[in-house]
């Protein structure tokens, strides 16, 4: 506590605010973070008895060691772009989005809806219809919460997070029920037609959720620097006052926003069960909502940045089931992302405040 | 006969469901009261949960899971406190992430544990006498520890907060910290004292699920109980007392749910968990609709970094 | 009697690089009432706060009594006797008159008693003549009675030196008049009181004896005495105060704006303004006067489409906008530069660009077809910097690295580029140094010859009576009178300030 004390007391060591911002710290910090987490991982891994090295070596060797491992963290990183998109863009409006997960869960219900229901329709009008209806299902789940906000003013956070327990809740209500695989044991539903199945990239499992989430990144960079619209979210944004003051219309903006961002993570949902598996079934997503705001914060909400982000947590999940090889839960990366961000956090003072220490005396 | 048994045991339930609920908001409130939201609640839970069992099952002792327990949950409010109120981060975000980390973490530490069984649990200690009153007896006073050191802790909080010095300190640091700090009060340090309180509150409301609720370990045990916990808090406008009122309720809801699914009342079990989200999302639209009160009571300073040379 | 009680010698500070204290000295005697007078941003505050603690000075020592000290806390200050009021008053709004008074102390028992307290707050209170319930939560209270709340949490901490900034700033003159009296005992019995102004009246009616700050640096100490209000005011500026200035008449019987027995609510659900009436001309200022929280706010809010009336009617140019959307009310020709420019005015992070255009980005030269222009953005900002004088970094850079004085003119700026019909302006001086104030006079001036309908709210009177045609005195939500600068004296105006008006003298 004595070194605390002396930080908050700004005796020794205190925060002067800078003037101006060097660029290179804004990416200094997070490969400061990265290392910093690596480290303490590394350090924690030993205690319990493993060698860093080696595991450091089998999570990057799964992710990036070669063309297959490579083109599967891609399949990974594709629900983490298009989520986190979706809540970077409520972010980026003063919203707090936390429910891209309860959003995935339900566009992947909807699209599944259509696939299992309309199973004779033709392969380009069935695609359109389970990408509306993903996209439809996840936009509903952001719609409820912003709605709340808009008209009584709920708090999204708390909104948006419980609807998430509730839509995987929904979900888990279809498969071990009305939709469950009469002839399967398991509960998953029924397999999806072949229409229903989003084009694959031969010889991998990367689908076209990849081409809709690099799409969308370059629309929402573009909708965000260069209209009239984006100016209106991030006027939101900065100072809801100076919006309101200017007459933009905030409620509608908020909808409109939240339909966008539970669009792109329903969007996601549909690319898991349209993508890959091939039918809706118990957790499809091992925490990509979550995941996805860690991303969209690291990127500092930048589109663009939020793919390359997307493609490094990618990676991290995909050699995270290589470590289950040497009997190391893959949640191992689930705290290794989350700690990344916490150093970044932390560390982001450095890019508002120079650190100034005072050698001797420590006083005056 | 059948009805008064029923209640006696729907009640008795309902005082289990929510005890964990409200040693976490107990801690959030103390947390909220000192101007600092913690979203790491649901996270802390999970790890108070994964750490006291597995202490517990592999020292054999129930006060040294309790204590693994506060320990670590300490810890992580050392870390959330250090990251928001010395540097100044996002409450909302460094919560949220804390959150994911500990379901990591939990997830980690109690992968080898799923199925097994503690040796040491918190078992039902009846009261002498009191145990004995007809009905009263059975729902108050014939639960376990952890139980009654909550019924001791909802009037010590109260206390503490309205009619102590510290408690005076700690509004005070909640609602206007430049003028607390202009009375010599260490708005840092009563921060990070409450911040950490509230952390290892939420621990020990893992640990219950873990130790005596449940008792085992399965991964994401708390199941959104923090964020149910955060809700409350709101809902109890920053007072143990209604807090404690608040959880029976949610604790209610809760078993009602079991209680019919038991009866063989035909709604599936999937909707009949989703009830106490439901629940939460309509009370948090009713204080929100009507609430000047809320508002007013929350305190002003909440989210607010505390920066002494901000001009 | 001229015991040395304080001593701060070569008080050197600075903000991210910026002097605010510059080799400062100050000494000040046992027993007497010391002003502490210099312009806005000449370093009194910053000065009395590293007396008390809150800020460490770079260099510079401070002696107390003939021991020299260091205060790491404002904690230590109080202990050494000395303690200060705020100008925006450090009170706990949740909390009662007696909680905040014993906030803090280590001598109070740690289990409350809070009937004893009451009594014993309560007690004390009436020995010093600074009557008030020491049940009330602070928010019930008036601002006179929260500063005497701030006054009592000194005294009572026996505090042997007084320090107050800004103190009448808030109050109405009878106030201005309990205070100064009450100031007296106390230095009647012993205890000195610092009073930092820039007033120049009230340092000629309270001080004892007067250290002058000027850009940072102590420039002179004095008696009161020896000194007349021409001379203290010369070496408080470091040069002639500026004559006032030059105005032409060019109101029309046009009414601009018309407001009609406006009811609204303030955020708490209590009636801000009770059915107020005013109607600003053509190309005339018309100054509303009044103690802050009296309905400015609110009054503003309404104008501006941010607040519902509930009685009551607004026109714009003859036209009934009553209750309409913001973008309505700016689209009839409305400029707003509100209170609070760092919440209401300017987003902070956004640059100087993004924040010109905050209300005309619609508009076909700016956007065409959804798409901003940034290149006409670019030419069109970097003329208006440069049209208004408004120093920066460039035009891509945010706004929150800019001095309160720039972010004023650009506020102006972007206000005034649509030729507004009615200007609205709240307090638009507060916080700016001289060279800013003049700026900012200057524009209102230009923008009323142009014809421009101005409604100017400030708290200076001298400001009021130097600008506008007319003047308005808002009291409890409602306009008490309406005089013509000229034919009013301040005790009259400041008479209709607290409620004792008479109907429209002009």
């Amino acid at each position: 506590m004595y070194i605390l004390d002396k930080l908050n007391e700004g005796k020794c060591i205190r925060f002067e605010k800078r003037l101006s911002v060097p660029p290179v710290t804004y990416l200094i910090v997070p490969v400061v973070s990265v290392i910093l987490v690596l480290l303490l991982g590394g350090l924690f891994l030993a205690l319990l008895g493993y060698n860093p090295v080696e595991i450091y070596g089998i999570l990057l060797n799964g992710a990036f060691g070669n063309t297959y491992n490579f083109t599967e963290t891609i399949v990974h990183a594709i629900p983490l772009m298009l989520t986190g998109l979706g809540v970077s863009l409520a972010f980026k409006m003063g919203l707090w989005n936390i429910g891209a997960e309860g959003q995935l869960y339900f566009g992947a219900f909807m699209a599944t809806g259509v696939a299992l229901f309309f199973h004779d329709l033709p392969t380009p009008l069935m695609l359109t219809l389970v990408l509306t209806a993903g996209f439809l299902g996840g936009a509903l789940w952001g719609f409820v919460p912003a709605a709340l906000k808009v008209f009584i003013g709920v708090n999204e956070t708390l909104t948006t997070l419980l609807l998430n327990y509730v839509a995987i809740l929904w979900v888990d209500y279809f498969i071990f029920g009305p939709w469950k695989d009469p002839k399967g044991f398991l509960p998953y539903s029924k397999v999806f037609p072949q229409s229903a199945m989003l084009p694959v990239y031969p010889g991998t499992r990367i689908h076209a959720g990849l081409i809709l989430a690099i799409l969308a990144a370059i629309i929402l960079w573009i909708i965000i620097w260069k209209t009239t619209w984006g100016y209106e979210i991030r006027l939101i944004g900065e100072n809801t006052q100076v919006a309101r003051t200017a007459g933009i219309n905030i409620a509608k903006n908020m909808l409109l926003v939240m339909i966008i961002s539970g669009g792109l993570a329903g969007l996601a949902g549909m690319g898991e069960v349209c993508g890959i598996i091939g039918r809706l079934q118990h957790n499809i997503s091992p925490g990509y909502g979550y995941t996805a705001i860690i991303i969209a914060w690291l990127s500092r909400l930048n589109p663009l940045v939020i793919l390359l982000v997307a493609i490094i947590f990618g990676g991290l999940n995909n050699g995270g089931y290589a470590l289950q090889m040497v009997g190391l839960p893959e949640s191992i990366v689930t705290m290794l992302q989350g700690a990344i961000l916490l150093f970044v956090l932390g560390g982001d003072i450095l890019t508002q405040y120079r650190i100034k220490i005072h050698r001797r005396g420590c006083g005056v | 006969m059948e009805m008064v048994t029923l209640l006696t045991a729907t009640l008795h339930a309902a005082i289990i469901s929510a005890t964990p609920i409200l040693y976490a908001a107990l801690g959030e409130i103390f947390a909220e009261r000192s101007g600092v939201l913690n979203l790491g609640v649901e996270g802390i839970m999970l790890v108070g949960a994964a750490t006291g069992f597995y202490t517990a099952v592999n020292s054999q002792s129930l006060l040294l899971g309790i204590l693994a327990t506060v320990a670590v949950s300490l810890l992580f409010g050392l870390i959330f406190s250090f990251i928001t109120i010395t540097l100044r981060a996002s409450q909302v975000v460094t919560g949220l992430v804390l959150t994911i980390f500990g379901t990591g973490l939990s997830a980690f530490l109690g992968k080898s544990m799923i199925g097994q069984a503690s040796p040491v649990i918190f078992h039902k200690i009846p009261v002498p006498v009191l145990s004995k009153i007809p009905i009263l007896g059975h729902v108050l006073f014939n639960h376990d520890m952890l139980v009654y050191v909550l019924y001791l802790l909802v009037p010590l909080s109260w206390f503490v907060i309205y009619r102590t010095r510290e408690g005076l300190n700690l509004r005070a640091v909640g609602e206007n910290p430049a003028a607390a700090d202009a009375l010599g009060i260490n708005v840092f340090a009563v921060r990070y004292f409450y911040v950490c309180l509230g952390s290892m509150f939420a621990g020990l409301a893992g640990a219950y699920l873990s130790l005596a609720y449940a008792p085992s370990w399965l991964e994401n045990m708390s199941a959104g109980r923090g964020w149910i916990a955060i809700v409350l808090v709101i809902f109890a406008t920053w007072n143990p007392v209604r807090a404690a009122l608040g959880a029976l309720i949610f604790g209610g809801v809760d078993v009602l749910g079991f209680k019919f699914q038991a009866r063989g009342i035909g709604i599936s079990p999937y909707f009949m968990r989703m009830l106490p989200y439901l629940i939460t999302i309509i009370v948090l639209i009713i204080i929100t609709a009507r609430s000047q009160m809320a508002k007013n009571l929350m305190p002003k300073a909440l989210t607010i970094p505390y920066d002494r040379e901000e001009r | 009697m001229n015991e040395l009680i304080l001593e701060m010698r070569g008080i050197t500070k600075s903000f991210f690089g910026v002097l605010a204290n510059d080799n400062v000295n100050l000494m000040v005697n046992r027993g007497e009432i010391h002003a502490l007078l210099g312009e806005n941003g000449a370093g009194k505050t910053t000065l009395m706060n590293i007396l008390t603690g809150l800020y460490k000075p770079d260099s510079g020592e401070i002696v107390i009594s003939g021991k020299k000290v260091t205060f790491a806390s404002p904690r230590d200050a109080i202990k050494s006797g000395i303690g200060m009021v705020h100008q925006n008053f450090r009170l706990v709004d949740s909390l009662t008159v007696s909680e905040n008074v014993i906030l803090g102390l280590n001598d109070i028992h740690r289990f409350l008693n809070i009937q004893e307290i009451h009594e014993a707050i309560g007690n004390f209170s009436k020995k010093y003549g600074l009557n008030i319930d020491p049940k009330a939560e602070i928010w019930q209270l008036s601002v006179g009675e929260r500063q005497r709340v701030e006054i009592l949490k000194m005294l009572y901490r026996k505090v042997g030196l007084l320090i107050l900034d800004e103190p009448t700033a808030v109050l109405t003159p009878q106030e201005v008049v309990d205070l100064f009296s009450s100031l007296r005992n106390m230095a009647q019995e012993g205890k000195t009181v610092i009073i930092i102004t820039h007033k120049l009246n009230e340092v000629m009616e309270i001080a004892d004896r007067i250290t002058v700050l000027r850009g940072g640096k102590s420039v002179a100490t004095m008696l009161k005495k020896d000194i007349t209000r021409q001379e203290l005011a010369r070496i408080m500026v470091g040069r002639e105060i500026p004559k006032v200035l030059s105005r032409r008449c060019v109101m029309s019987e046009e009414n601009v704006l018309e407001l009609t027995g406006i009811k609204a609510l303030n955020d708490r659900g209590m009636e801000a303004l009770s059915g107020l009436s005013v109607c600003v001309r053509k190309g005339e200022i018309l100054g509303i006067a009044g103690v802050a929280g009296n309905g400015q706010k609110e009054l503003v809010e309404v104008i501006a489409g941010l607040r519902p009336t509930l009685a009551g009617s607004m026109k714009i140019n003859g036209k009934n906008l009553t209750n309409c959307k913001p973008g309505d009310i700016i689209n009839a020709g409305v400029a707003i530069v509100p209170e609070d420019r760092v919440g209401m005015g300017l987003a902070q992070n956004f640059n100087v660009i993004e924040n010109l255009i905050v209300k005309t980005y619609r508009d076909s030269e700016n956007s065409r077809r959804g798409f901003l222009n940034w290149k006409h953005l670019r030419k069109n900002a970097e003329k208006i910097v440069k049209d208004f004088d408004i120093k920066t970094a460039g035009v891509f850079s945010p706004v929150k690295l800019m001095s309160g004085g720039n972010q004023q003119k650009l506020l102006f700026a972007r206000e005034t580029s649509k030729k507004p019909s009615l200007l609205v302006a709240a307090y638009p001086c507060r916080g700016l140094d001289l060279g800013a104030t003049h700026a900012v006079h200057q524009i209102l001036l230009s923008q009323k010859e142009q014809g421009t309908g101005i409604l100017l709210i400030s708290e200076d009177l001298d400001e009021l009576l130097n600008l506008a045609d007319r003047i308005a005195v808002i009291y409890e939500g409602k306009i008490t009178g309406i005089v013509v600068p000229g034919k009013a004296s301040i005790e009259q105006i400041g008479l209709m300030m607290c409620g004792g008006g008479k109907e429209c003298i002009s």
